[in-house]
């Protein structure tokens, strides 16, 4: 008998601390077999954020830094140039990456850094208790938004990938999901090439997961997963925003 | 013949593996509870497993490995 699945080398042994039926758990675990894949764990540098994963650097193997709100991409930029050798990643939510850091990952983006983000969106704020967030969807059920978003005084919620997408320094950004097997397949390999553009120089590469939030949406994964695919997609269309590489 | 076993003490009983499985051979335990105070996901007819992983692929917790 063969192994035909079974957890990466690049995650410790640590147990992760996601709620039941978060899928941020699936993406961890996706980084971290791209990280088997492409041979590059021991010269990779994590940089974890604020937020649910903020215990990220426990759960990957390789070496990790944990930045102060928002700021993972700044502190990705300086560990990136001190050492160009290293694979720098950060691993961020839409609460740290949209709201407290959307300057730095714009700055980031437009200095066409080589490094690669990955960005989980479950359109509220998971690790303080659901409240609104910049990329809450109108009409949205949070803490803070009770009787829904409203855009009249709450705004219109951040699309990151399509903001991006008009800077010249980015290179890759791609959206996807990871609602049922064949979408979570595509996240790896849009991970993948994310990671591999760092790896050929190629410059800033930018996922953006579309992924559930449970316990804050008051659902079961399973429901979790249902909303996701009704109203998040919609509003987030998935796709390749920009591909620099694949355009030449 | 493929095996599937389960770090049972991982599983926090979300159901995202009973959802993904195509031949319908997982449930959520009734009668076992484990360390985390969960009902956790159990193989119920071994025989029909055919080694997909589409257990383990939608499992947040690292849960399963399959053999074949």
């Amino acid at each position: 008998m063969s192994i035909v699945f079974q957890r990466p080398h690049a995650l410790t042994n640590a147990e992760f601390s996601y709620c039941p039926g978060c899928t941020h758990g699936i993406v961890t675990r996706l980084v971290a077999e791209v990280m088997d894949e492409l041979g590059i764990e021991g010269r990779t540098i994590g940089v974890a954020p604020v937020g649910c994963s903020v215990t990220a650097y426990n759960f990957f193997n390789c070496d990790m830094v944990q930045a102060a709100h928002g700021r993972a991409p700044a502190v990705a930029t300086g560990v990136k140039r001190s050492d160009p050798n290293n694979v720098v990643f950060t691993y961020q939510g839409d609460g740290d990456l949209a709201s407290i850091g959307a300057c730095e990952t714009v700055h980031a983006a437009a200095r066409g850094e080589n490094i690669t983000i990955i960005f989980i969106n479950n359109a509220i704020y998971g690790m303080t208790g659901g409240q609104m967030a910049p990329t809450s969807l109108p009409g949205q059920v949070t803490q803070t938004s009770p009787y829904g978003r409203d855009v009249a005084t709450q705004g219109y919620p951040v699309k990151v990938c399509e903001m991006l997408s008009q800077l010249d320094g980015a290179t890759y950004l791609e959206r996807v999901t990871v609602t049922d097997v064949k979408q979570v397949r595509n996240a790896k390999r849009a991970i993948k090439k994310a990671f591999q553009n760092q790896l050929d120089g190629k410059g800033f590469s930018l996922v953006e997961v579309l992924s559930t939030c449970p316990s804050n949406w008051g659902k079961t994964p399973v429901q979790s997963i249902e909303w996701l695919k009704e109203n998040m997609i919609p509003y987030y269309p998935l796709g390749v925003y920009k591909d620099k590489g694949g355009e030449e | 013949m493929a095996k599937v076993t389960f770090d049972i003490d991982r599983c926090k009983g979300c159901g995202l593996c009973v959802e993904a499985c195509p031949k319908k051979i997982l449930a959520m335990s009734k009668d076992k509870m484990n360390a985390k105070g969960h009902h956790p996901a159990e193989m119920i007819d071994q025989e029909a497993c055919i080694g997909c992983a589409f257990c383990a692929t939608m499992c947040p917790d690292c849960v399963i490995t399959v053999e074949k």
